[in-house]
């Protein structure tokens, strides 16, 4: 039970910060989404992200700041593997999966539903 | 049953509406919570199957983002976000959601402009700040480690 209760835990703290953020400071979710990507990011390249997703598994990588972490390790890998040039293909080879989903998913649920009339 | 004065009630009614933080908290909390655990069931699952590590986390966004589409579409989504604010927002589910929502919203202006465009108003930031961010900080991770091989 400790990895359920652990990504509970850890996955609701940075929902309960973004809200906190939403309700003190009117950051629109837009501008919350684009800095947890960056702090995941950042805080990967500083190597004080793998250990959180170590200890809190899914909290740490299902929200926004997981894709940033995702991004950064695969530019780290990358860069291991191709030099310079895995520095730009990293990236997006490692979120490959999450990122075509993401858009044929939502390209193929627009077209299925529609939103309702208010 | 006590008596307020009309003032007193509207002092209690508008101190109530002025701090609904501490509700927005706790649900943003729970419910964000409450994603990650399925993420880690998800996660779990997966790598019983006998899934890589990375493997498992692809299948693990994969799954959410098409359940938070699914919901989208049936209008489930926006019932539960309206209460659980980041909570929704914050995980993967909320990137799937931002594609979907305005997709559907502006089905109206066409397939191309409408729909293909519309998609990324919000999920284009994220992923434009997100590569960006991750090349900048890889091009000085590279250089720190002394630009080894080509």
């Amino acid at each position: 039970m400790m990895p359920y209760l652990n990504a509970f835990l850890f996955g609701g703290f940075l929902c309960a910060v973004a809200q906190l953020l939403i309700d003190f400071t009117k950051m629109t979710p837009a501008r919350i989404l684009v800095l947890y990507v960056t702090t995941g990011v950042v805080l990967t390249f500083l190597g004080l992200y793998n250990p959180l997703v170590e200890l809190f598994g899914a909290g740490a990588t299902v929200p926004l700041t997981g894709f940033g972490n995702a991004l950064a390790n695969g530019v780290i890998k990358g860069i291991g593997e191709k030099g310079l040039l895995g520095v730009i293909s990293g990236g997006l080879t490692a979120c490959a999966a999450g990122i075509s989903a993401a858009i044929f998913f939502g390209y193929l649920f627009a077209l299925l539903f529609s939103s309702k009339e208010k | 049953m006590k008596n307020f004065s009309k003032k007193e009630y509207q002092r209690i009614v508008s101190q109530h509406e002025k701090s609904p933080w501490v509700k927005n908290l706790i649900w943003a909390f729970t419910v964000g919570g409450l994603i990650c655990v399925l993420g880690q069931f998800i996660l779990t699952t997966a790598k019983d199957m006998g899934l890589s590590k990375e493997d498992a986390g692809c299948v693990t966004s994969m799954t959410l983002i098409f359940l938070s589409g699914l919901f989208t579409g049936l209008g489930l989504f926006d019932r539960l976000a309206k209460r659980a604010g980041a909570g929704t927002i914050v995980p993967i589910t909320g990137f799937a959601n931002a594609i979907v929502s305005p997709a559907m919203e502006f089905k109206n202006e066409g397939f191309i402009l409408g729909v293909g465009a519309k998609m990324f108003v919000i999920a284009g930031p994220v992923i434009v700040y997100g590569i960006s961010s991750s090349i900048i900080c890889g091009l000085i991770y590279y250089l720190l480690k002394g630009g080894a091989p080509l």
